[in-house]
């Protein structure tokens, strides 16, 4: 059987679409429930469906933001927990690659370390809070330390992982070439790990921002989720909104950064 | 004896901490001794305080959980078979997908109140998520040559479904539904953290923490691993049993 006609098949097996829309009308469509529920919120909101308390219209909400940025208070929030999350991405990311690294070069290294790091693992980053709390107080190195940690695990897994996944062929190709161990090291399962050192790297970025935002929620006097915290306390909802929309944003740059670096990096890969 | 060697590090800070506890090295009120955290443990076991903060952890966690992994359950089938339900409903999907969950707390706080309610809506969220990606990949990588197998054996749309795609999809929708529960049993944490009222095993630990207690503290975090743990044994234990009843594709 053809590969074509298996391909038509298969499109039939999905419960097609009819093929009479035009082409706008398909593009359009992944627009439709936003559209919709944004309506809903903006009419809604105008028409005094609910109070103002529990949902504020989508032009309040602009309107904070804008107030936000003017005065200056959006910056600041945002640089703080930026610098926050920098920082103890650095710190999480830096023990990560060494305590992956160990453990995956070593298998004596991964056979004393690895169940204590598992067991450590299964408490989350809120379950440490408490402990972190009474520990470091409530000031920026309780921030410095859940995030570091939020960063740590999955770049130490991924580490470990990348590292053990060099070909064996290409092993015995390094081998054959009479490599010693550091030669092997950085020229076979180095250049072979950093694929997936890189995604890595970057699902640690991801938690590393969840988690700010968690521990800024808990306890803060600064930085975007600070800004939540307190919209919520003083029942602004706008300006929940308008501190969410700026955390959904910047996650969403980081991510297509990310993203844009993996494609430049990628173009240079080991087959 | 290579077998013990994972015990060597926690055995060893476990000796070093009793050794510190016992000569007094720390002379801070928060340095608790081993000891300590067993006879809070006994205490908390005893008293029953326990079982009623993890029975109403739990009891929220799963009903989270099973609110949120049937609608993931449908959403997934809709998004994986469908494909106009792929165009409608999955670009809105993946960008909800993108924004942090615990910013749901304080709108989730504001519309459904401090209590169970909104703990429940935010757990089946975190349990919805995973769900729903791994479903929707399940279905949607179902290997080409199962699929020409069925076309050849003329099967139905119903057939080609219930007989290749949900089996094919199976291991995929496992993982999801594994990776919700761990989802969901962080989110539980974090609901009571974060919508504090109420019972549960996240307050004991706020307790502990508001009370400088700092035996209460890791007696609660121990609990909190040890559920997290139990739960993933189960799943992958479950999950084993489903895969010889099925068998892998």
């Amino acid at each position: 059987m053809s590969r074509a006609n298996s391909a038509t098949w298969l499109r039939q097996q999905r419960w097609a679409w009819p093929t009479w829309p035009a082409r706008g009308l398909a593009r359009s469509l992944p627009w439709l429930l936003p559209l919709a529920l944004f309506t809903t919120w903006a009419v809604g909101a105008q028409q005094g469906w609910v109070s103002p308390q529990v949902l504020p219209a989508p032009a309040y909400v602009y309107d904070t933001l804008k107030d936000l940025a003017i005065s200056g208070d959006l910056w600041a929030n945002t640089s703080a927990s930026l610098q926050r999350v920098l920082l103890g991405y650095a710190l999480g990311t830096s023990l990560g690659l060494v305590l992956g690294g160990l453990m995956g070069l070593s298998r004596a290294a991964e056979a004393y370390l690895l169940p204590s790091f598992n067991a450590l693992v299964q408490i989350p980053v809120l379950g440490w809070l408490p402990f972190a709390l009474l520990l470091f107080g409530i000031g920026e190195p309780l921030k410095y330390a859940l995030i570091a940690h939020a960063a740590l695990v999955p770049v130490t897994l991924g580490t470990l992982q990348a590292f053990r996944q060099a070909p064996v062929k290409w092993l015995e190709v390094g081998r054959a070439y009479g490599f010693s161990r550091r030669q092997l090291v950085t020229g076979v399962v180095l250049p072979a790990a950093l694929p997936t050192l890189f995604t890595a790297l970057r699902l640690g970025f991801t938690k590393a921002w969840l988690s700010l935002v968690v521990v800024e929620l808990v306890a803060s006097s600064e930085g975007l989720g600070y800004l939540i915290v307190y919209g919520r306390q003083l029942f602004q909802l706008d300006l929940v909104m308008a501190a969410v929309v700026v955390v959904g944003a910047i996650g969403y740059l980081i991510d297509r950064g990310f993203d844009a670096l993996e494609r430049r990096l990628g173009a240079w890969r080991p087959v | 004896m290579k077998a013990y060697r994972g015990w060597l590090l926690p055995l060893v800070a476990l000796g070093a901490w009793w050794l510190a506890s016992e000569y007094g090295w720390s002379r801070s009120g928060l340095w608790v001794s081993p000891q300590q955290v067993l006879a809070t443990a006994i205490h908390e076991v005893a008293s029953g305080h326990l079982w009623v903060a993890l029975g109403a952890s739990l009891a929220r966690d799963l009903s989270g959980f099973a609110i949120g992994a049937g609608l993931g359950l449908a959403l997934g089938c809709v998004l994986g078979l469908s494909a106009l339900g792929n165009r409608l409903l999955g670009p809105s999907f993946n960008t909800f997908k993108q924004v942090s969950l615990f910013a749901w707390i304080p709108l989730i706080s504001v519309w459904f109140g401090l209590g169970d309610v909104a703990k429940v809506v935010f757990l089946s969220l975190a349990a919805l998520v995973p769900v729903v990606v791994n479903t929707a990949d399940g279905l949607r990588n179902v290997p080409l040559p199962l699929l020409e197998v069925a076309r050849v054996y003329g099967y139905s749309r119903w057939q080609s479904l219930t007989l290749v795609r949900l089996p094919a999809a199976l291991p995929s929708i496992f993982t999801g539904l594994y990776l919700g529960l761990i989802y969901s049993w962080l989110a539980t944490i974090g609901a009571e953290y974060l919508l504090v009222s109420g019972e549960g095993i996240g307050n004991t630990l706020i307790d502990g923490s508001e009370h400088f207690r700092m035996d209460l503290v890791l007696f609660g975090m121990l609990v909190i691993g040890t559920v997290g743990w139990l739960l993933n044994s189960l799943a992958r234990l479950a999950e084993r049993r489903l895969q010889r009843l099925y068998g892998t594709f």
